[in-house]
């Protein structure tokens, strides 16, 4: 992480993207930015790049061109790891587990690199015991202890959606993006995930993109509109109830 | 076990028993080594227990890519041989030189042959897995099996290189001449390695090699390089084949062209595959049945290949978790005390299975010693290639045994799906 930590810094910056797949334009001149500490919410009509705005600023796809800076530092053209390890955790829209290993072993594995195991092949991963207090409290945490040694394959959706974000939050990244965390879900589980979400990324930076209205106005303090590949504003939710570019193009009648 | 998945949320068992029972396992395949060459002491079994350990050793390397890592390599023999040849010029250094290493130390350098080999190469090769690394792994196997034709100094040709393992300084007075000694030697150190890469599947690095082989993608984003990953994976797999190449060369006492070859690196997919990659003592089964197999059927039938493909065949399409997949699926079931509703109709199943099975040794031995016009002997009842009489009851065995056995084979699914039903309402199996 940056030494320059001023106040002002943003904790992801993303400067005029682009994303291109072939001749196809998916993204176009994206500009985010993020402070730190803030929950911001990205929303938009089905297939406006959302997902492939956490791929670019996470490092599964490089972008065509433009720059993205984490903390301060550029991170674009890094790989997934690299960036992982400078404190940015994604999760995945569709779940994306360890799916032959238990409940136990998908967060142990996310939490050893933090822990600085590292690829240590001299240590008993069992006696580690900053890593056992570290996995059983996101178990905890994501209400799993109950499943712990059952394989991550055979969890139910919710627990599997659940799963999902204690691996993306076991290594402690101060920043955490979301991907539709409650895609699926019911009334009851998404109330309980949103909840976790609250609790687990408190004082932390998230990103999380979703599709239920109520749970983005509840939850983020600022809120994008991405429409085919462009955010076509930013600001508090009060401002995004108000703003008449986004009434048009996505709440549409909806709009609260 | 690396991969073993306890399926149960009733499974985490009392620490203080588990260990005790882990150890237990241990400590009685430890036993059993040592005691095995006095219940069976003659020549041909000593060489047959000194051949399954080398086996043994060479299976669980060969699992750390598979099982652990989840890549399938075509070309794992180079290692084993590497290792061998390594072991035998070392021995040859130690002999000429008068250095003081005493021979259970070879098996050491072995090691270093095969993990040297992996260190230079595995980088490039573990760049991708999957299809990449399984092709990229037959070609080097193929370039050094020929390599080794065409590099007479090192790899000494046709006729490889010989080595004489009483040559070297003695240990405690043992001079490694006869089989017994040899024997003692591979077991020390098969009880060595197979100690250390269970170890290795304890460690952060064992685990992540498991995460690597569930799901690469998703390691990038938990701070991990899969490709660091599958790279040490890669090079202690080296290691650990060439320290089997390392005893099978002071057993043989010769290392030449064929520990490279393919037909090694097969035989080594198929052990492994056979006894079940999911846990850790999966390839040692898979070891000791196919070395039996082989040393077996080898006397008995010139097909033998064909057994061992139909075999291989078999698992894949019926059991793909491998013997040690079959034996574990009945822990639920023993744990929730209804294994014993599905043993009879494992019994009622055996007679039509095995006529069955004679029916297709029948038909195998008939079509392959029909020109020959040799005799075929059955489990001690004697058969004509050439007569009638032999292919009508090859005929009826495998129609009847069939028909037969499908519908044993119908009941042994019922009883478990009731076995299993009850087992998951009583919380053993999920
Ligand atoms: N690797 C790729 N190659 C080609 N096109 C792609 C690729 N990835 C995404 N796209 C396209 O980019 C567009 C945006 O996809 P993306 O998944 O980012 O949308 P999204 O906003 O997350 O949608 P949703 O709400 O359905 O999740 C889609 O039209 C998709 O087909
Ligand atoms: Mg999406």
């Amino acid at each position: 992480m940056s030494e320059a930590v001023s106040g002002t810094t943003a904790a992801i910056e993303v400067r005029a993207v682009e994303k291109r797949f072939g001749n196809v334009g998916i993204i176009r001149d994206l500009n985010l930015s993020v402070a730190r500490g803030e929950r911001h919410a990205i929303i938009g009509p089905n297939g406006a790049g959302k997902s492939t705005t956490f791929n670019l600023i996470s490092g599964h796809i490089a972008p065509t061109s433009g720059e993205v800076k984490l903390n301060g530092d550029l991170i674009s053209g890094l790989r997934p790891f690299e960036i992982n390890r400078r404190g940015l955790s994604r999760s995945f829209q569709v779940t994306n587990v360890f799916a032959r290993m238990t409940v136990w072993e998908n967060v142990r594995c996310a939490v050893l690199w933090a822990t600085g195991h590292r690829y240590a092949f001299w240590k008993n991963v069992d006696s580690l015991p900053e890593v056992r207090e570290r996995t059983a409290q996101i178990l905890d945490d994501i209400h799993l202890t109950h499943r712990r040694d059952v394989p991550a394959g055979l969890l139910t959706y919710a627990e599997q959606r659940e799963l999902e974000i204690g691996i993306t939050i076991a290594s402690g990244a101060t920043v955490v993006m979301l991907d539709e965390p409650t895609a699926g879900m019911s009334h009851a589980e998404t109330d309980r995930a949103v909840s976790l979400i609250r609790r687990l990324t408190e004082g932390k930076t998230l990103v999380i993109v979703e599709h239920d209205m109520s749970v983005v106005f509840g939850l983020a303090d600022r809120i994008s509109v991405l429409v085919y590949g462009h955010i076509i504003a930013s600001g508090t939710p009060e401002e995004i109830r108000r703003d008449p570019k986004v009434k048009e193009a996505y709440l549409g009648e909806e709009a609260h | 076990m690396t991969t073993a998945m306890t399926s149960t949320s009733k499974a985490v068992a009392d620490p203080a028993g588990g260990s005790l029972r882990f150890y237990g396992v241990w400590a009685l395949g430890i036993i059993v080594l040592i005691v095995l060459p006095m219940l069976f002491s003659s020549g041909g079994s000593l060489t047959s227990f000194s051949l399954i350990g080398i086996a043994i050793v060479f299976a669980l390397s060969y699992n750390i890519l598979l099982g652990q890592t989840g890549l399938l390599s075509f070309g794992h023999a180079v290692h084993y041989g590497l290792g061998g040849f390594a072991a035998c010029h070392m021995m040859n250094a130690v002999v000429s030189h008068g250095w003081p290493i005493p021979l259970p130390f070879i098996p050491l350098f072995g090691g270093l042959g095969g993990l040297v080999f992996a260190v230079i190469i595995g980088w490039v090769m573990t760049k991708r897995a999957g299809t990449v690394f399984a092709m990229i792994s037959l070609g080097i196997g193929e370039l050094v099996a020929s390599s080794s034709l065409i590099l007479r100094s090192v790899f000494g040709g046709e006729a490889g290189i010989t080595t004489d393992r009483t040559a070297l300084p003695k240990l405690l007075g043992w001079s490694f001449g006869p089989q017994l000694q040899v024997y003692y030697l591979i077991a020390f150190w098969l009880v060595l390695s197979a100690i250390a890469m269970y170890a290795l599947t304890r460690t952060p690095l064992g685990r992540i090699c498991n995460a690597v082989r569930d799901n690469p993608e998703r390691v990038q984003f938990i701070g991990y390089d899969p490709h660091v990953v599958r790279y040490i994976a890669f090079c202690f797999a080296g290691f650990f084949a060439g320290v089997a190449g390392g005893l099978a060369a002071i057993n043989f006492e010769i290392a030449n062209s064929a520990y490279l070859g393919a037909i090694q690196s097969g035989l080594v997919l198929f052990s492994t595959f056979i006894g079940g990659t999911a846990y850790f003592f999966g390839p040692i089964l898979g070891a000791i049945l196919v070395t039996y197999l082989q040393l077996g059927l080898t006397s008995l039938t010139t097909v033998w290949q064909l057994y061992f493909g139909i075999i291989f065949i078999g698992i894949v399409m019926y059991s793909p978790g491998g013997i040690a997949g079959l034996l574990m699926m009945h822990r639920p079931l023993i744990r929730a005390g209804t294994l014993w509703t599905v043993i009879p109709s494992y019994l009622v199943a055996i007679v039509p299975t095995v006529a069955l099975a004679c029916g297709v040794i029948l038909t195998i031995e008939t079509v392959a010693r029909f020109s020959g016009g040799d005799p075929i002997n059955l489990f001690g009842v004697a058969f004509n290639a050439t007569s009638p009489v032999t292919w009508l009851t090859a005929a009826v065995l495998v129609a009847g045994g069939f028909y037969v056995a499908r519908l044993t084979w119908r009941r042994i699914a019922d009883a478990w799906d009731r076995a299993a039903t009850v087992a998951r309402d009583r919380g053993y199996l999920a």
